[in-house]
Parts: C-alpha cells; sequence; structure tokens
C-alpha cells in the first residue's frame, strides 16, 4: 500500500520541539514537512501592526532545524501564515530569516512566496457586488470597515501552493493560509483523498496537542494511505488515542462534524477513530464536499487609537466594596477636567479579583473580594493624550477621599515604578468575512525565487 | 433522581475562541455511558448554556460529538476578541461558570 508521510514539527513555528523528537521523525523519512505559523488568536493586533507574535528569535531556531533537515533529504518544507498572520510584513519578517538561515548555512534551494494580503479596492468591488457576506456572529460589512482596515487578508486554500510545488518550490513561505490546506496540497496532488488529507492537515496543524500529555511544542507525523490515515506522537512520552485525537477535533471549532474551508467543507459524520497499538490512532471515512462557489475568508484589522495601562492594586475592607461608585465618580472627574476628550477616548478600570477576567459575562456579581487588582486602562486618539488620561486617572484615584475612609495616604499599592506603561498602537478586528472568488488561485499570486547559491 | 455537579462527571470543561467573534465550550464526559445518559435525556441544553452565561437561548448552538463523547456550546463573544474592553483575547478562561453547573440525572 502507498504511504505520504507528512511531519509536522509544532503547533506554531516559534513554540518549538525537542530535536530528539524531530530527529526520530525525520528517521522514518517523511515525504514533506510542513510547518503552520499562524492565529488569529492573539488578537488584533499583529495583524493590524503587522508584526509577529512569535519571537525572531525562537523562529529563527525552529527554521533551522526545518531547512536543514529538508534540504538534506530532499523533501519540501512548507510554512503556512508566515509570521502569523500572513500579511506583506508578516512574509517579508520571516523571508529575511530564511535568507539569514541560508547565508550561514550554506543552504541552496528554490523557494516560492505566496503573499496573502488582498488589495482594499478588490474587497469594495467584491462588497459592492454582494459577493462579501459575515460568518456567523460577525456584523455586516461596511465600506466603513473596508477604507478604515490598516490590512486585509484572504486565507488561501489548496490551489496556490499546487502552483507552488509545481513551480518547483522546495521550500513554500505562504501568507495567510487555511491551515489544514498547507498540509493537504501536496498529498492531494499525489492523488490522495481530499477528504483525509485534509482531516489528516487538520490534526497535524496543531502537532502534539492532539496527544496525551498534549504539548503545542513537540512533533507528530501523519501516515497518509488511500483509505485511512495514522496520527502518531514522535516523543515516546506522548501518546495518541482515540480520545485524544477525537477530542481534537473540537477544538476551536463550532461544529465539529462539518469545518468549513476554501473551496468547500470537510463532513466528519461518518469518521472512524480506532486505536493503533498504544500511542497512534487510525481515522478513516472523513470526506471533502465541494462547495458550489469557491469563497475564502478575508481578516482585516483597523486601527483605534494608542492605549497606556497603570497596574495597582487595593486591600482596603472599607474601600473595596464602594469601588464601583468610587471608580464611577473618578471617571467623572477625569471627563470634567479633560472635556475636550470627547467620544473618541476610553477609559476603564479592569477590576481583578472581580470581573476582570470575564466582564459582562461574569454571574458572580455579589461578591465582596479581600483585594481587588485594578489595571487603569485608557485608549486615545494620540499616546501622548492616553497618558495624560491614566495619569491623571491614576493620581485621582490614588487620593480620591471616599466616604468612610481611614487610610488616608493613598488607596492603591504600585506593584511598579513607574506605574504607568505605554502599549502603543491599538487595533480591532474589523474584518471576519467570506468573499465568493471566481477560483482558488487568482488572489495568490505565487513568486519563484531563488535563496543562495 | 440525582444532584450530579459537571465537574464530576467530565474529564475535560474548557472554553476558547472559535474565531474572534465566538466562544465555544467543550465538555468531554467521562465515559461514553455518561455522555450517553446526558445526551438521551438532552440534560445540557441551549437554555442551560443562555441561563449560565446570560445569552439568548436562541444563539447557542449545542452539538453532540459522539466519537469523543463530548457536548460542544458555542455563544457569540459579547465583544470581540482583542476589541478595546475586551477581557479574554483567547477565550481560554471563560469556562468558570460551567464548573459550577449541577445537572439532574438518574442512577
Amino acid at each position: 500500500m502507498r504511504e505520504m508521510r507528512v511531519l509536522s514539527p509544532t503547533a506554531i513555528l516559534g513554540y518549538g520541539f525537542p530535536l530528539s523528537s524531530f530527529k526520530s521523525g525525520m528517521e522514518l523519512d517523511p515525504h514533506l514537512i510542513v510547518v503552520d505559523a499562524g492565529s488569529t488568536d492573539p488578537g488584533p493586533y499583529y495583524l493590524g501592526a503587522g508584526v509577529s507574535f512569535t519571537h525572531r528569535n525562537a523562529v529563527k531556531r525552529d527554521l533551522t532545524l526545518l531547512l536543514e533537515g529538508a534540504i538534506s533529504q530532499r523533501i519540501p518544507l512548507i510554512i503556512g501564515t508566515a509570521g502569523g498572520c500572513g500579511g506583506a510584513p508578516h512574509l517579508q519578517w520571516n523571508l529575511e530569516i530564511i535568507r539569514e538561515i541560508a547565508t550561514e548555512k550554506g543552504l541552496n534551494f528554490n523557494m516560492a512566496l505566496i503573499p496573502a494580503e488582498i488589495d482594499k479596492n478588490l474587497v469594495r468591488d467584491a462588497f459592492r457586488q454582494g459577493q462579501i457576506s459575515p460568518l456567523k456572529g460577525v456584523p455586516e460589512l461596511t465600506e466603513d470597515d473596508i477604507s478604515q482596515a490598516t490590512r486585509i487578508v484572504g486565507q488561501m486554500g489548496i490551489e496556490p501552493i499546487m502552483v507552488a510545488i509545481e513551480g518547483g518550490a522546495q521550500v513554500i513561505l505562504a501568507g495567510r493560509a487555511y491551515d489544514p490546506a498547507v498540509f493537504a496540497a501536496f498529498p492531494i496532488m499525489g492523488g490522495y483523498d481530499r477528504g483525509l488529507a485534509f482531516h489528516m492537515g487538520k490534526i497535524l496543524e496543531c502537532a502534539s496537542i492532539a496527544a496525551i500529555p498534549g504539548s503545542g511544542s513537540d512533533c507528530a507525523i501523519g501516515y497518509l494511505r488511500d483509505d485511512h490515515f495514522i496520527i502518531e506522537p514522535l516523543n515516546p512520552n506522548r501518546r495518541c488515542t482515540v480520545t485524544s485525537v477525537s477530542a481534537h477535533t473540537l477544538y476551536e471549532k463550532s461544529n465539529p462534524y462539518i469545518l468549513p474551508g476554501p473551496g468547500g467543507h470537510l463532513d466528519l459524520r461518518e469518521t472512524r477513530f480506532t486505536q493503533i497499538g498504544k500511542g497512534s490512532v487510525k481515522v478513516e471515512g472523513s470526506r471533502f464536499r465541494p462547495s458550489e462557489e469557491y469563497t475564502i475568508k478575508l481578516e482585516g484589522a483597523k486601527k483605534v487609537g494608542y492605549r497606556t495601562i497603570s497596574v495597582s492594586g487595593v486591600r482596603d475592607p472599607i474601600m473595596i466594596p464602594q469601588l464601583d461608585s468610587i471608580l464611577n465618580e473618578v471617571q467623572d472627574r477625569v471627563r470634567d477636567n479633560f472635556s475636550e476628550l470627547g467620544e473618541g477616548s476610553y477609559l476603564n478600570f479592569r477590576l481583578y479579583g472581580k470581573n476582570g477576567v470575564m466582564g459582562p459575562l461574569e454571574p458572580e456579581k455579589d461578591i465582596t473580594p479581600y483585594e481587588v487588582g485594578i489595571i487603569i486602562d485608557v485608549v486615545a486618539g494620540t499616546q501622548d493624550m492616553a497618558n495624560t488620561i491614566c495619569s491623571f486617572a491614576r493620581s485621582t484615584l490614588l487620593h480620591f477621599g471616599y466616604a468612610g475612609r481611614l487610610a488616608t495616604a493613598g488607596n492603591l499599592a504600585f506593584p511598579f515604578s513607574p506605574s504607568d506603561i505605554n502599549m502603543g498602537e491599538v487595533y480591532n478586528f474589523c474584518i471576519y468575512h467570506l468573499m465568493k472568488v471566481k477560483d482558488g488561485k487568482t488572489l495568490f499570486p505565487v513568486e519563484f525565487l531563488e535563496i543562495g547559491g | 433522581m440525582k444532584i450530579y455537579r459537571l465537574i464530576d462527571i467530565a474529564k475535560v470543561i474548557r472554553s476558547k475562541n472559535s474565531g474572534p467573534y465566538e466562544l465555544t465550550f467543550d465538555i468531554i464526559f467521562k465515559s461514553q455511558e455518561i455522555f450517553e445518559k446526558v445526551t438521551s435525556k438532552k440534560l445540557v441544553t441551549s437554555e442551560i448554556i443562555g441561563e449560565l452565561y446570560k445569552v439568548d437561548p436562541r444563539d447557542v448552538s449545542i452539538v453532540e460529538f459522539f466519537p469523543a463523547s463530548a457536548i460542544k456550546a458555542t455563544i457569540p463573544r459579547p465583544i470581540p476578541s482583542g476589541d478595546v474592553a475586551e477581557t479574554d483575547v483567547y477565550g481560554a478562561q471563560q469556562h468558570g461558570p460551567l464548573l459550577k453547573l449541577e445537572i439532574p440525572m438518574e442512577g
């Protein structure tokens, strides 16, 4: 029976992996190495600001091992959602790291770059033609969202990656991509079943998270065959079980049976999971259902201002029960002192020990904690304005004379000096929508380049 | 009829983003038997999750996932991930109230 072995070194490029696990994987003679580098989980800042949420040194460490491994065994290395968000600056950042490694290690290879930023005019035209619809829970798109977006990326499917492979690239650096597609493109070109290839990719993109004990920084391998695939961790201290692998299918998805992606959905209603030996799981019956129209997901973020925060704590049993009213009065004092701030600025007190974690979802409303952590959180149109409001709110709260106060020296315990921290630019997601496209390739033109030599 | 605490019959109770606009909760039961008891009697419903998180039950989606003996509940986020007033960018600490959930069950 023919077989394609796909090695997934880590859940996110830069999260690391034990060298011993990677070596074990390379000894199994994989046909390709695929690593996912991205996620929307760390929030809108990284997409908007064009920076990675992983550290350059950590990414370079992982990539050095992956590049050396792939080049020496003459197999492809595919990187999806470069730089964490897959926009143009993320792609360039990651390319620069690859060039640096190639120079240091004397590596030569053909490479493909697949940009995934989508031109605003194109998105605007599609919007006007009714080609864009919101994902569940997302507001309808507006023209303002499009014009205010700092950056819009589209999530590519398998087609652009196939173009890169056909063009002879050994190393492929893709912008924003549907995680399973990065894993599935090469096997699908080899004639393997789409449903199985996508499902294997869906599990492998998180590497050993689907094992027990789970880890986002350890290697896993998938053995794809004609009518099933097998998932196996590469660290002898981990096992894949039917429960761990099937439970992973639930992760970060709202419906584990139907997983939509570019060009269709993965249908897991008939999927069967079987334990093989102690640590491997066989999966069969997963189906890919192509959609009538090809859609890709768009992600966009817009800049909303600059943030300054101040961290402190309260341990006064007279003050804590009155906190809400005290903070309201401080709000009023700040607004009164800086009336020119208007609607464009935001001042919030995050109360840890009360509802700092759950905010409006917190059901426990009537408890009185003995200690409360306060983050004074300010977002304003300029950094200077955010600093001004934060500093004023901090000093007002520090010396606020609330009813019944005995501790007249100060209301806050500051762990740090300086007490206020500039957080820089603040972004919100403003686009999370599906766009109909004529095919999976057009928006993602592939660029070929030679590295080294 | 006996009152069971969810914490005693589940081995995984977690929350996470499902994209920046939805929160999804996974409850993986300790055994297939318990899972089947809970699902056959529909003991975890949109109404229960809606009540727990104060959201309209019509906005709660419940999926029973047999391969993992799991129930998944998804709600819209009150504030999208990373928005200015938001409190949990990854959505990974919104499961607390589920740990206190009690459900009546036979046997």
